[in-house]
């Protein structure tokens, strides 16, 4: 058997990245031009189911309902919260008004005890039509929960209803 | 006078970290593209809140509406001028959930509601939704840190 004298030379296969390079970059360049930053967002669940004509069963556990009415004043900002949780009723007209809210929230929850035994507690709103609504998110804020000192979140009612405007 | 002939030389540089680094670039900027924008009106300023969370389930079939300050509406990327005038893409959009087997009350719609808006614009698009047996709300926030 023959073999061929000498060694082969090895061939310098070279590719040509240009193209592949103009690419990378335009894709790169329409990426950073449409690269947006945007604050994330969160939710406050609100369910309105529709009016039925179903009647409640003897036994069954009615929830216990806060009413929240917020009041409007001048130039659509908030002028009071009044708020009835069926033994008492307040009304809240401070800078201070929303901590109060949370305070009444509280003090609902502890006199209902237990999630597990007791009825559901809910929160219905009535708010004035003009009213600005950052200060209706401020009051779904004030009812679901509240931070802690040390940074975590207490939750409260997750149950929120809107009154219809009628 | 004698000139020595200078050797010509092809001096290549070594390509092959810039392309690392750019192919890296490019899969970050693609992970974090936000093709949902049209569903956003950038010039909608929600309230903030430090207490909701975002969402941790997706819902099976979502409708975001962008409130204005004024009433108007922008939906889908289209302006509507009056909440009146939105019946018809409620129902468009009904329909669509029903194809996928998503009930009216299932449906999840989202309000993006300017924070200077009357509270009152927001009850009366609720309203306009319930006609539409749409029955789950969620009132869009900035989270606030």
């Amino acid at each position: 058997m023959k073999f061929r004298k000498g060694i082969q030379k090895a061939q310098d296969i070279r590719l040509n990245m240009t193209a592949m390079i103009d690419i990378v970059f335009q894709l790169l360049v329409f990426f950073i031009m449409t690269f947006k930053i945007t604050a994330m967002e969160a939710d406050f669940n609100v369910r309105m189911p529709l009016a039925s004509e179903q009647v409640a069963r003897p036994d069954e556990v009615l929830p216990t309902v806060i009413r929240v009415n917020l009041r409007a004043g001048g130039d659509r900002h908030i002028a009071g919260v009044d708020v009835d949780n069926e033994i008492q009723s307040m009304t809240f007209d401070q800078s201070d008004m929303f901590q109060r809210l949370t305070e009444f929230v509280e003090r609902t929850l502890a006199r209902e005890g237990d999630a597990s035994t007791a009825p559901e507690v809910e929160v219905e709103f009535t708010i004035a039509e003009a009213l600005r609504y950052k200060y209706t998110v401020m009051a779904m804020e004030a009812v679901s929960g509240k931070v802690l000192p040390d940074g975590t979140t207490k939750r409260l009612i997750e149950k929120i209803k809107f009154r219809s405007p009628n | 006078m004698r000139f020595h002939r200078k050797k010509k030389e092809i001096m290549e540089a070594d390509l092959t970290p810039m392309i690392d680094m750019t192919f890296q670039l490019i899969a970050f900027f693609m992970i974090i593209i936000n093709f949902s924008e049209v569903d956003r009106a950038e010039e909608i300023m929600l309230p903030t809140s430090r207490i909701a969370k975002p969402p941790e389930v997706l819902p099976d079939y979502r409708v975001i509406l962008n409130l204005n300050e004024d009433g108007s509406l922008i939906f889908d990327g289209q302006r509507v001028e009056r909440i009146e005038f939105i019946g018809s893409l409620l129902r468009r959009e009904v329909s669509a959930a029903a194809r996928v087997r998503v009930k009216p009350g299932d449906v999840s719609v989202i309000i993006r509601g300017h924070q200077e808006t009357p509270t009152g614009l927001v009850q009366r698009l609720m309203a306009k939704c319930q006609e539409h047996e749409l029955e789950s709300f969620s009132l869009r926030v900035k989270e606030e840190r």
